[in-house]
């Protein structure tokens, strides 16, 4: 059984009157451990993929089943259960909370969880201590640099020990030296056995993965391993 | 996420955006401070003062005639200006038609020379019914009230706003004695306790009232029509029912549709001025805040959560509001008697009360902007630059 089953999930959206198919069909199956990139031009229907697989959003029809689960048919609060349990964002825009010290930002799932507060602190410093950032644990967002934000981030979406790491055009806002430090970091988390999806439209960052699944207009043209295929 | 910890992020959140705190703040605390300061320079009583802050506040609606239009000029047939009639105020009492109005008090007024023995006193005469006490929220000094017994006879009786007994008859008691409106003598059988200044600025201790039939029929002015109508609702959340109510009533016994109505109900609400505040901070801040909301929903927090975190948010600054309001008022209530000849009587169950009363500003305020946090779909929440 592999981690990931998509069969045949059609995602529209209606916008007025006019209905948007965003995604037409996709089948897709990720096992666990696997280190996968999706890539498509924009509009090719790569976030709403990045959604569905996140739990943010559910399929219009087909089915989803994460870890055996059925995920497809669920409550928006069962929903919110799955992404705390099985799920580490990790979005271009870094989404930390300027007003709190870094360990609080990545205590943050574990907040909503049945977790105690001195096991959450712990747990926070050892993730911000993996990600090469144990120095940093009292420091604000805005005292960091934007490589150390998204490292930040990484650890907030590691804390609790999700069985995927999503990644949202993760190296998007970084410059060359930060990017590279941040794929270094996948890589070595994939090294260390984690499932990693990283929604990119940079090659560079699609060929440090282990294989690369293309999409166009709604549908998946190519699926790889990597590095990328001319079409 | 259990309360504490909701509780902790609720408080982090208020300090974190002082200003905008400080702000939704300021507005629970002038409106906390108006009340007390209000209250308190009228009335000791402590036990009143719970309802007092109710009808100062929120649950009650005044009707009077004439509708000012948004095209400026007073809307209506000829005669527009007396278009209420005690017949109106009837209707509205009943129970079947319109179960959120308590109570409901027709006044006609007048102004007139009041006559006791060798002194007079020119000041305004209000022609009402026994409702009148409830809805205004006032209370007696001693002797009694018109009872409907007065209206029905058509009782020569009047009673008495504090200033007016005092400026008639000294420090004699003026219970029993003969007070002589428009060459009609009327035995004063009660007098009212002191209320101080309405909104309006009128004084509200300054007054003779006698039964509405007695105004009308002995006194002087119309025979049919009423100056005002006021109404109390049976509680400030029936507030807004109540003025529906008398609004579709009047509207069918007039005979008239919302467009052309020939009345106007407005109601007194200051402490909805904070409330509303609140509402607009607490939606500004879901705004602004959209990111982290769709943040937090993506790492797990379920629409409970969100809820109850913007919930707690809410009442902590009515809470804080209220606990500065009160202060404000109470430091107002040392200092004005040495400015003003009033003194002024703030019991400690005010204070609290009115701090209550702020907290749960914050709490009913907060409902419809935590709602929509919680509604809010992550991804849309997430995609916001």
């Amino acid at each position: 059984m592999s981690l990931i089953e998509l069969a045949d999930v059609r995602k529209a959206y209606r916008t007025g009157s006019l209905a948007v198919a965003a995604l037409r069909g996709i089948t897709l199956s990720i096992p666990a451990g696997q280190y996968v990139a999706v890539m498509g031009p924009s509009g090719s229907g790569k976030s709403t993929l990045m959604h569905i697989l996140g739990c943010l959003d559910v399929p219009t029809s087909g089915r989803y089943q994460l870890a055996g689960e059925d995920v497809s048919a669920m409550s928006e609060e069962q929903l919110a259960g799955i992404r705390n349990r099985r799920i580490g964002f990790v979005f271009q825009q870094f989404n930390l909370l300027a007003t709190m010290p870094a360990w609080r930002n990545v205590e943050l799932p574990l907040s909503y969880t049945r977790t105690g507060r001195a096991e959450r602190r712990e747990r926070a410093v050892t993730a911000l201590g993996r990600v090469g950032l144990g120095d940093r644990v009292q420091h604000r967002p805005g005292e960091l640099s934007g490589g150390e934000q998204q490292r930040v981030a990484v650890a907030r979406a590691l804390v609790t020990e999700p069985d995927l790491l999503l990644a949202d055009e993760p190296t998007g806002n970084l410059d060359s030296g930060s990017t590279a430090d941040i794929l270094t970091l996948l890589g070595d988390l994939h090294a260390a056995g984690r499932t990693i999806v990283v929604i990119t439209h940079e090659a560079d960052v699609a060929r440090r993965a282990e294989r690369t699944v293309h999409l166009l207009d709604g549908l998946v043209s190519g699926d790889s391993a990597a590095p990328v295929v001319a079409q | 996420m259990n309360w504490r910890e909701t509780l902790r992020t609720g408080l982090e959140a208020v300090r974190s955006h002082r200003l905008r705190s400080a702000l939704t703040m300021l507005g629970i605390l002038i409106g906390i401070a108006a009340v007390i300061l209000t209250v308190g320079l009228g009335e000791g009583a402590s036990a009143q003062i719970q309802s007092q802050i109710n009808s100062l506040g929120t649950n009650l609606l005044i009707i009077t005639p004439g509708s000012a239009t948004s095209s400026g000029g007073v809307n209506g047939p000829l005669g527009s200006a007396t278009t209420l009639t005690v017949q109106d105020a009837d209707a509205l009492a009943s129970r079947a038609v319109a179960p959120d109005i308590a109570a409901v008090a027709p006044t006609s007024q007048t102004g007139a020379t009041l006559i006791a023995g060798t002194r007079n006193w020119s000041t305004s005469v209000i022609g009402t019914t026994p409702g009148w006490l409830q809805t205004r929220a006032r209370a007696m000094a001693e002797g009694r009230w018109l009872t409907a017994a007065d209206e029905k006879n058509v009782a020569d009786v009047t009673v008495l706003g504090p200033t007016t007994a005092s400026k008639l008859f000294g420090a004699s008691d003026p219970l029993g004695q003969t007070v002589d409106i428009n060459g009609v003598p009327l035995e004063v059988v009660g007098v009212l306790k002191p209320a101080g200044e309405s909104a309006s600025g009128s004084n509200e201790d300054d007054q003779a009232i006698v039964p509405l039939p007695t105004m009308q029929q002995q006194i002087g002015g119309s025979r049919t029509s009423v100056d005002t109508i006021f109404v109390e609702a049976t509680s400030a959340a029936t507030l807004s029912a109540a003025d529906q109510e008398a609004d579709t009533l009047l509207l069918n016994l007039h005979g008239v549709s919302a467009a052309n109505a020939d009345f106007t109900i407005n109601s007194q609400q200051s402490l909805l001025v904070g409330g509303i505040g609140v509402m607009n901070i607490m939606l500004v801040s879901v705004t602004e805040r959209i990111r982290e909301i769709g943040l937090r929903k993506a790492l797990g927090a379920t629409p409970r959560v969100i809820r109850r975190q913007f919930l707690v948010e809410a009442s902590l600054l009515g809470l804080a509001g209220g606990v500065l309001g009160a202060a404000v008022g109470l430091a107002g209530a040392l200092v004005l008697p040495h400015l003003i000849p009033d003194t002024v009587a703030v019991s400690p169950a005010a204070a609290a009360g009115s701090i209550a009363v702020a907290m749960l500003i914050g709490l009913v305020f907060g409902v419809y902007p935590a709602g929509r946090a919680a509604r809010l779909a992550p991804i849309d929440a997430l995609r916001t630059e």
